[in-house]
């Protein structure tokens, strides 16, 4: 049930991005660029995701709890640092630079270009390395 | 660098980011979490619970699928047009691995899940890097012209 749900998540998920244009660099490059050739679709894309989740997010937390889980899981973390800010920034620096954002790239690996596979390489190469710095910023703040 | 134009898709954008939000909406009700691709990816790489791991990877590989879904009911491949160098993908996906981690999130999560949970961390976040991505390609495309 858990895998199955998940996967069912995924695939709507995916066709979502796929449809909306969020899976073409080309277009999100366009939206983001307001003095050239402007694409103001993300907006939209947004707009649709935005309000379904809203409403529909009120709706089921109001259950007693989810289907397969024993009860909700929802961040709890309140702090704004400089982490939270720093990493966004740097973030936005290279979706603005690729294109891609995590979410519209796994999607996109369903159209077999290589382009979008160096992309996800890179990606992954770089959450390793992140996590692997604030690990050992963990350690060190243990042992201090 | 002057872009190449794309269709303004009003319609099909919507449809999609309506279908973005129910797959959000969805996990809620299965599994009561947000859905973050960060939290997917970074999942699948650390080793922590056991059976964690399945589900995400069936996340995945449905994602994968979604494009393909689309390709069997429409005849059509969806547009991935990659407009920049290799050596900028690289370095694009690199830096936004290390953005997204340190920022504990990307569009997904913070953008629509924290924003429609009204979490100020989100709402911080997700202008953070919007704003960023709007000027980092406008220094690119407009001041340096590449």
């Amino acid at each position: 049930m858990r895998i199955l749900s998940a996967l069912l998540v995924g695939l709507v998920f995916g066709v979502g991005i796929a449809i909306s244009g969020m899976i073409n660099p080309a277009k999100v490059l366009n939206f983001f660029d307001v003095a050239g050739t402007w694409d103001p679709s993300l907006i939209f894309v947004m707009g649709g995701a935005l309000v379904t989740t809203f409403i529909g997010y009120r709706v089921v937390l109001k259950r007693p709890g989810p289907i397969v889980e024993a009860e909700f899981k929802l961040p709890t973390n309140t702090v704004i640092d400089a982490r939270l800010i720093g990493g966004s920034a740097v973030f936005g620096l290279g979706w603005g630079i690729a294109g891609f954002c995590p979410g519209a790239a796994i999607p996109a690996l369903g159209s077999g270009k290589p382009d979008v596979l160096a992309f996800v390489a890179a990606l992954l190469a770089g959450i390793w390395v992140a996590r692997a710095i604030q690990t050992k910023q963990a350690e060190r703040k243990v042992t201090a | 660098m002057v872009g190449v134009e794309t269709e303004f898709t009003p319609l099909a954008s919507l449809a999609g980011g309506v279908l973005i939000g129910l797959s959000a909406v969805l996990l809620m009700v299965f599994q009561g979490r947000i859905l973050g691709a960060t939290g997917i990816l970074s999942g699948l790489m650390s080793g922590d619970v056991p059976g964690d791991k399945s589900w995400r990877a069936a996340m995945m590989v449905g994602m994968i699928a979604g494009p393909l879904l689309v390709l069997a009911l429409t005849g059509q491949m969806p547009v991935v047009e990659v407009p920049i160098s290799l050596p900028m993908i690289l370095i694009g996906g690199f830096i936004v691995g290390i953005g997204v981690t340190f920022g504990s999130g990307c569009t997904s999560g913070h953008g629509v899940c924290g924003i429609a949970r009204l979490s100020p961390r989100s709402i911080v976040a997700t202008l953070t890097f919007m704003v960023v991505a709007f000027l980092t390609v406008y220094i690119i495309r407009h001041v340096i012209g590449v």
